[in-house]
């Protein structure tokens, strides 16, 4: 699986920068066509936004953009369950969306008219039918949509499995060592060596914008908790409706009710967006409002056991939607980046469209929306 | 007339046991079991117990009155307390 130093000196199809679960599922696609892959990768697989979220695998109708990737990745990530192995895992937990108020059940029967229309299937739950499937919920709520379609993987075991698949298929790994520049038709790591590649990709997660400048990407810090084993406290990924005001938002900071069970029982506790905040610690203040919401909607979470808090960056663009495609101005350039809160998702989906671009065969879906070019073409519009 | 060093009836699974004032849960588990006994499961099923008894290594945890994951030898029994031992 790793490159031999004599690979190192050829030339190679397609250098990807980057091994979380972008990088991996982009190797797997491109080296499942054909090319010859280099994944270079400076410290664990699937280390960084990878490691440092849900791993909630989701359908979003934001927008139709954003609905049509992730829909497309669902769908990717039903078939490939097929073929994942129990140790890696993949569950269809679900997700209910929880409405507190009649404003967000007026939400909720939007956004059902919206799935059902696109043959989401999605389900109004009434109180009694909600309190029946997650009776540690708060009385007094509105009811919920449940999307028994959606599932969760553990996202640093996926990437790695998916790097597996990929060097299956004829790609290799080179770790330890990090690129310092993209040239055209060869990166330059921090020892010096140069890489050749015909095509280079940038699936460097929150590094991206360094070794591509002018990437408009910006770091949305988020926290996470998880508890001690409770199996049978929560049975469905929670998101409440509200969250979705939260995530469009750009205010500096916000907190979401959005916990998850695990295969071990614990709870995963979310969910939270700050912008300008340079260091990786947790901060207490930000738990504490985090922690709290949790709270408001499972009063039972407060008496819950956490062991362990951490915080991560997700790479957040301007509208939210990720940049897959050729760089604008380096035909040799291809990004796979900006993937903000829905990374592991729409890693297939982007792993889809970007293989077609670059192999020259239609996307499954309209690229457009995902182009590099639409933020450097913005003054064109009337 | 009750006093501090009277011995303590607990309950572990449902069955009533009588320990020394003073004894932890995870002692009173281990004094009131037949055999090894087994605190708790791993999550592959292997039986767990307690391993450092001082609170650190968290392989002691049981239901107490309850509340699911405290460490049991770190809790001394009370008169009446309803252990589990059935947890993860």
């Amino acid at each position: 699986m790793l490159a031999s130093r004599e690979q190192l000196a050829d030339t190679w199809d397609c250098v990807i920068v980057g091994g979380g679960i972008v990088g991996t599922a982009c190797a797997r696609r491109l080296a499942g066509l054909g090319d010859r892959c280099l994944i270079i990768e400076p410290r664990s697989i699937g280390g960084g936004a990878t490691a440092a979220g849900m791993g909630h695998v989701v359908v979003m109708d934001d927008s139709q953009a954003q609905f049509v990737l992730t829909k497309l990745s669902r769908d990717l990530w039903d078939e490939l369950s097929r073929a994942i192995p129990a140790s890696v895992g993949m569950r269809h937990r679900g997700t209910l969306w929880i409405a507190s108020d009649r404003e967000e059940m007026d939400g909720a029967e939007a956004k059902e008219k919206f799935y059902r229309q696109r043959n989401v299937v999605a389900e109004i739950l009434s109180p009694g039918e909600l309190y029946r499937r997650e009776p540690n919920l708060r009385p007094g709520l509105a009811g919920a949509l449940l999307v028994p379609g959606d599932s969760v993987v553990y996202p640093p075991v996926m990437a790695r499995w998916l790097l597996d698949e990929a060097c299956q298929r004829g790609a290799r790994l080179l770790t330890h060592a990090a690129v310092s520049a993209i040239n055209t038709g060869h990166v330059v790591l921090t020892d010096g060596t140069t890489v050749r590649a015909r095509r280079i990709v940038n699936a460097a997660g929150m590094h991206a914008a360094i070794l591509t400048p002018g990437l408009p990407i910006r770091a949305r810090k988020g926290h996470l908790a998880i508890t001690d084993r409770y199996p049978s406290f929560c049975g469905h990924q929670l998101v409440e409706l509200g969250y979705l005001k939260n995530a469009h938002s750009h205010d500096r900071e916000s907190v979401a009710f959005n916990v998850q069970p695990r295969e071990t029982g614990q709870l995963l506790i979310g969910s939270s967006r700050q912008y300008d905040t340079e260091g990786p610690e947790v901060e207490p203040r930000i738990l504490a409002r985090m922690l709290g919401r949790a709270i408001e909607f499972m009063p039972g979470v407060a008496s819950l056991s956490t062991i362990r808090v951490w915080a991560g960056f997700r790479a957040a663009t301007p509208d939210s939607l990720p940049i897959i495609g050729p760089h604008e101005s380096n035909e040799n350039l291809f990004l796979a980046c900006g993937h903000e809160g829905l990374g592991i998702t729409t890693s297939l989906g982007t792993a889809e469209v970007l293989a077609a671009m670059m192999h020259g065969t239609t996307p499954p879906i309209p690229c457009e929306p995902y182009l590099h070019s639409r933020f450097t073409r913005r003054v064109e519009h009337a | 007339m009750k006093s501090a060093s009277d011995p303590v009836s607990v309950e572990i699974n449902k069955t009533s046991g009588v320990v020394p004032a003073g004894t932890t849960v995870a002692a009173a588990i281990m004094l009131l079991s037949n055999g090894l006994p087994r605190l708790r499961e791993s999550i592959t099923g292997t039986p767990r117990g307690a391993l450092c008894g001082m609170g650190t290594c968290h392989e002691c945890r049981v239901t107490i009155d309850e509340v699911a994951q405290r460490r049991s030898c770190l809790v001394e029994c009370r008169p009446g307390m309803r252990i589990q031992t059935d947890g993860l």
